[in-house]
């Protein structure tokens, strides 16, 4: 990749703070898409007083979007729809992470007939056990999804159970103003990271800031690593239990980020991703490996120093194309109350007028819907969107794309025990995969 | 709780003894009322009914659960049974357990030798009536009253390496909660400060039941200040130092909130309480596994009720 040729503004707020550190996944609110026939649904014969009448005029969405832009956010769509189709939405807003935490439960119990969640492993294991509806009819009404969202939207039996409406990119965030001072380049290969990184030590800076408090930012190296060395299929084929953990493959990433850890900032399982940004953007820290939201931890006036650049290339045969852009969206549940009126929430909110209203009222979201009015973007968002778009994969992170007893109960247990000791790559490879073995059962 | 009825079941003989007087053997039953019988029952099934619901049934079915590999999701008949491979995966390849079980152990210890004591030292001492002891008594509690949660957030503000007070303060750079060498003593800390507020206001509670004449007494043979505390106070004090006893060990068995709060019991900060959360709350749900964890903690708890039912049992037989 080429240095960025603009200025880049990036609206902060995109994560709603929090110290906990799934709520990342907050991030961004909405929907999107490309719109259309609404109000042309299947039950046209019911009056046009719109309202909270009778239970075909209404339809409820359960949302983790607790935190108050992505619920304003959120409203706003909403009430678009009810312009637009009369069918008023009863929005049962649940904090973030208890409804994550409760999503087994909740889905099994009374669901609320369409619910927000993200795409990747979770989402297909629901589909596959038979916990959300196929929603195939409503992708045929969709446009403007490229195969790579259609791709992450579809569960295990080709059916579509998903509606993406926004994502983020993880990419190698900098301050252009420190880099210019330093006069450091982009680096595209693997020696010149390191190149780089051994320069900004002897400048005085902490090459890459680091935190993993919370479990999950170590995730992300990992994965960009997997994906660098091993492309995008060994990742999806490692997540889902399929290879093997002590394979030479996964013991090389680690290697690799063996050989890295000097650079990146010491100490990092007390920090949190907060502090590790703050550090960046106080300019002790060079580069940061982080999802979008780094922005913000920094100002209004610093959001135009921003800039970002996606990890380079390890092995030229695997290329530098693939990326953790996590989506989130919506899914309907298994027996929605108002099934038609549950669809044409969904179509509304993968269609063209709720990714524009999402898109004017917080303007720093990144929508899937190609057909949105983008002209609003920011230069880094139009970066983000860029780098995105020429992506020939698209993974979810980690924890998304694995089951999350092992993501969370094996996986993060793990990597902070290698970034403790880096040295016992095959004693902890080989504890992974017996942990593996017992939770990958079926 | 059980016994509570019971207790009433006794105060209930004597007032109806002088208007029915049957006489006999069977005397004492035939003495309550049917009001009396109707409250003793309800006095018994009541309480009987909560403890089996919330108490039994839970408990039993957490080692049954123990024995499958039920993920949460779908219908009870589905459940497959994996006999002891749980225990088997606890004890054999899940890294955290070991550490974990020597923390639960260094917590107990730590609350024993250090934070009860000084408590009760505490007390001893806000007992003498220091001028402004009641601020004192108030500064000391107070982190009693705030919940554990909070008091985790209070501490982070000092712990913190890159942000934190201390090491601002003293220009080092500790990473008190990420270094998994530190980081369980600096929550010890944490919850010790916790542990011996509470400690102080149970003992100080006690220390002024204590009969003043037995003090002047020891004074007036010649007692020094801490030989009376130790052969008179002290011993006076058994139903008081039993309950601290028994409040120690509890709050080391339940000890979790501190360190959930840090990091959610990882990285040097694991406790079985969080491994069992870990495991089963959220959406992990691996229900069999953590269940397995819980069975241990609750085989771990029923050593110490038994040693403590034991001795309660045994004196009250003398």
């Amino acid at each position: 990749m080429s240095r960025p040729q603009s200025q880049a503004e990036y609206l902060a707020r995109l994560v709603p703070p929090s110290v906990a550190g799934i709520n990342r996944r907050s991030l961004l609110a909405g929907a999107a898409g490309t719109g259309a026939l609404l109000g042309t649904g299947l039950l046209a014969g019911c009056g046009d007083d719109s309202g909270s009448g009778g239970s075909s005029k209404d339809v409820s969405l359960g949302s983790n979007q607790s935190d108050p832009k992505p619920k304003d956010v959120l409203v706003k769509v909403t009430d678009g729809f009810k312009t637009s189709s009369g069918v008023q939405v009863a929005v049962n807003t649940v904090d973030h992470n208890t409804f994550q935490e409760n999503i087994n439960n909740y889905l099994q119990g009374k669901p609320d007939d369409v619910f927000t969640w993200f795409a990747g492993y979770r989402m297909r294991f629901f589909a596959q056990k038979g916990l959300a509806s196929d929603i195939s009819d409503v992708w045929s009404k969709l446009s403007g999804y490229s195969d790579a969202f259609k791709k992450a939207s579809t569960g295990d039996d080709g059916k579509q159970y998903f509606v993406p409406a926004t994502y983020y990119p993880w990419a190698v965030f900098y301050r252009k103003s420190v880099w210019q001072q330093h006069g450091y380049q982009v680096p595209t290969t693997m020696d010149q990271f390191t190149a780089l990184g051994a320069q900004m030590k002897r400048d005085g800076l902490i090459p890459i800031a680091f935190a993993d408090k919370d479990g999950w930012p170590a995730m992300g190296t990992f994965d960009i690593l997997n994906l660098r060395i091993n492309g995008y299929q060994f990742h999806v084929d490692l997540m889902a239990g399929k290879e093997a953990w002590t394979s030479d493959k996964v013991k090389k990433v680690f290697d690799t980020w063996a050989g890295l850890l000097p650079l990146h900032q010491p100490d990092s399982l007390g920090r949190t991703w907060q502090e590790a940004a703050q550090s960046l953007q106080q300019k002790k820290s060079g580069m940061y490996l982080l999802g979008l939201f780094v922005g913000q931890q920094f100002s209004n006036e610093e959001q135009d120093d921003l800039d970002f650049f996606t990890f380079p290339e390890i092995d030229p045969a695997i290329g530098a194309k693939a990326l953790d852009a996590p989506i989130d969206g919506y899914m309907m549940a298994r027996k929605p109350k108002n099934e038609d009126n549950a669809r044409k929430l969904l179509e509304y909110f993968g269609g063209k007028a709720a990714a524009d209203i999402n898109l004017k009222n917080d303007p720093a979201v990144l929508v899937a819907n190609s057909g949105a009015d983008v002209g609003g973007y920011t230069a880094l968002q139009k970066k983000a969107a860029e780098l995105v778009g020429s992506a020939t994969e698209i993974a979810q992170f980690l924890d998304r794309d694995t089951r999350p007893d092992f993501a969370s109960t094996v996986i993060i247990p793990a990597l902070q025990q290698f970034i403790k000791n880096p040295k016992d790559i095959g004693g902890l490879t080989s504890s992974i995969e017996n942990q593996k073995k017992s939770i990958f059962t079926d | 709780m059980s016994d509570l009825p019971l207790i009433q079941a006794d105060r209930a003989v004597p007032p109806p003894a002088t208007t029915t007087s049957t006489g006999g053997r069977r005397r004492r039953l035939r003495l309550l009322s049917r009001t009396d019988r109707v409250v003793i029952t309800l006095m018994v099934l009541v309480p009987l009914l909560l403890v089996t619901g919330f108490v039994w049934l839970p408990a039993a079915a957490t080692v049954l659960l123990s024995g499958t590999n039920w993920d949460g999701i779908g219908p009870l008949n589905e459940i497959e049974f994996v006999g002891a491979r749980n225990y088997s995966d606890v004890v054999n390849i899940y890294p955290p357990f070991v550490p974990a079980v020597q923390h639960n152990l260094l917590w107990l210890a730590a609350l024993f030798v250090v934070a009860t004591p000084f408590g009760m030292f505490l007390a001893v001492l806000l007992d003498k009536e220091l001028r402004g002891s009641r601020f004192y008594q108030t500064a000391l509690y107070l982190p009693v009253v705030l919940s554990l949660a909070l008091i985790g957030f209070v501490w982070q503000l000092l712990y913190s390496r890159d942000q934190g007070l201390i090491n601002a303060v003293f220009g080092s750079s500790i990473d008190w909660y990420g270094d998994s060498n530190v980081n369980i003593w600096a929550v010890m800390v944490a919850s010790g400060w916790r542990h011996v507020g509470y400690i102080m206001l149970l003992y100080l509670a006690g220390l002024k039941g204590v009969d003043p004449s037995l003090r002047e007494a020891a004074a007036v043979d010649g007692a020094s200040e801490s030989r009376a505390f130790f052969r008179v106070v002290f011993p006076v004090m058994r139903p008081i130092n039993i309950i601290v006893l028994v409040v120690t060990v509890i709050e080391s068995l339940r000890a979790f909130d501190l360190v959930w709060v840090v990091n959610k019991g990882r990285n040097g900060l694991e406790l079985i309480s969080a491994l069992v959360t870990q495991n089963v709350v959220g959406e992990a749900s691996r229900i069999g596994f953590g269940s397995a964890l819980a069975t241990i903690m609750l085989v771990v708890s029923l050593v110490f009720i038994t040693i403590y039912l034991a001795t309660v049992m045994r004196e009250n037989r003398e």
